[in-house]
């Protein structure tokens, strides 16, 4: 079982910068995120994108954000259960909370915060009638392990940076990468696009389009797709596995279950006091919850963060006294035994 | 300058004519939104970037509107239940020439 101080449900950026903020107050975290890499959305929908209303940031790309958010609480040395979907919160008798995931790893702490942004990723599954019966059997919507396909015949199908990325990475070690898109452009970056093109080129990779994903074949598991072109022509091809990758959809999920009061899809919470659900000791933080006048900012989700670490120390400890500190005061001293502070000033008389 | 009114078909099919500025320099996409007429998380999830077709919307008016850009072509040549009237909301800013325009907002997915 994997016990911290604080658990944080989501590992965008407001979930990373309450890391560094419950730090200051000596609390340790662990972040369990659905995706198999920190980030949320910025990671999975617009890393390359620029973000202008970060304070001090008159433009930083979303993946370059992440990228300074772990570096800032890197000292804080934080868990990480990645690629795993929090299904259930049930509190202790010792007034903790206990959180398993749906790969059943277990995670005590007295506190929880959801910083859940939009809900949990869920992949956006093609219109294919019995595509649910291979899931697991030849159907894969995220690949967690590159090496599951070596020596396989995979076929992926988007024109994203993922099907792009992924027809790359995987057409060194699969027998057979074909990716079949709708069109012939391609939405993904550039050298993405220059790089699937060559690899064409050496046969590398067999690209199918426009064309889409039809019908699955298999008896137990996925033996062939049949694939329709857009001039009506039909390809049936033998294949160990099919990987759609069009995308994430962010819902609420298992969090809807857990007795939290719900309002508008969001996790309605005290926002006079501390950001505290109506559950005490769970709080929710960034766009995943609600309040009047409330802006899904990721700016407001850092101060919720500040917040939300100032009640959490006192629910952790009651009867201890202290007081805001300011890090150019106090400097930041890490779990790793790493102490950053400002230089003291040079006192020199001028005679 | 005057507000102008847009027709919005909601995913349960009902019908609301409302109210868009044509000087918050709104879109479409932001004008559902603020008129509440679809579930908060299910609409706009990118944030209005095309990129995650989750505003996608139907055309149901004659209005002739602009060239779907390249990126919002991307998008749709990924996205499910697509017609040759499907547009993402996003991209459609709102202007004087869509008075009366007519939209769906296609099935969440």
């Amino acid at each position: 079982m994997i016990k911290t101080d604080i658990l944080i449900i989501g590992s965008g950026p407001v979930g990373l910068f309450a890391v560094f903020e419950a730090g200051l107050l000596q609390m340790k975290c662990h972040l369990i995120d659905v995706l198999p890499k920190v980030g949320g959305q910025c990671s999975e929908i617009y890393p390359k994108k620029p973000i202008y209303d970060i304070p001090a940031h008159p433009e930083i790309l979303a993946d370059d954000l992440i990228n300074k958010l772990m570096k800032q609480c890197e000292q804080f040395q934080p868990g990480f259960t990645l690629g795993e979907r929090a299904m259930t919160l049930e509190k202790l008798e010792n007034n903790s909370f206990l959180v398993i995931t749906d790969k059943g790893t277990e995670h005590n702490a007295p506190i929880v915060v959801i910083a859940g942004g939009l809900g949990s990723f869920e992949p956006r599954k093609p219109l294919i009638e019995n595509i649910n019966k291979f899931e697991g059997n030849g159907i894969e919507y995220f690949i967690k392990e590159p090496k599951d396909f070596t020596n396989k015949n995979v076929v992926l199908a988007g024109g994203g940076d993922s099907a792009l990325d992924w027809a790359i990475e995987l057409s060194s070690i699969a027998s057979s990468i074909t990716l079949v898109h709708r069109r012939n452009e391609f939405r993904g970056a550039l050298d993405s696009v220059e790089k699937v093109q060559k690899l064409k080129d050496l046969n590398k990779i067999n690209l199918i389009t426009p064309a889409e994903v039809h019908e699955l074949i298999g008896e137990e598991s996925l033996e062939s797709v049949i694939i329709k072109k857009s001039d009506g022509s039909t390809i049936d091809l033998k294949t160990d596995f099919f990987i759609p990758l069009f995308g994430l959809s962010p819902k609420l999920g298992p969090i809807s279950n857990w007795g939290l009061d719900i309002e508008k899809n969001a996790i309605k919470v005290n926002n006079s006091l501390d950001y505290q659900t109506n559950i005490p000791g769970v709080f929710a933080i960034g766009d995943v919850n609600t309040y009047p006048g409330k802006l899904k900012l990721i700016l407001c989700g850092f101060h919720e963060a500040a917040m939300m670490c100032q009640s959490a120390f006192k629910i952790l400890n009651p009867n201890k006294k202290f007081l805001l500190k300011y890090t150019t005061v106090s400097g930041v001293k890490g779990f790793d035994g790493s102490h950053k502070q400002a230089p003291k000033s040079v006192v020199k008389t001028i005679s | 300058m005057t507000d102008i009114n847009i027709t919005i078909i909601d995913r349960l099919g009902v019908k609301h004519t409302v109210l868009a500025p044509l000087d918050m320099s709104m879109n479409i996409m932001e004008l559902i939104k603020s008129y509440e007429l679809a579930d908060d998380a299910s609409i706009g999830v990118c944030g209005g970037m095309a990129m995650c077709a989750s505003c996608q919307c139907y055309i149901e008016s004659s209005h002739v509107l602009d060239d779907r850009s390249d990126e919002e072509e991307a998008m749709l040549s990924e996205a499910f239940y697509v017609k040759n009237s499907s547009r993402l909301s996003c991209q459609i800013p709102i202007t004087i020439g869509l008075k009366n325009l007519i939209i769906r907002i296609a099935p969440e997915y």
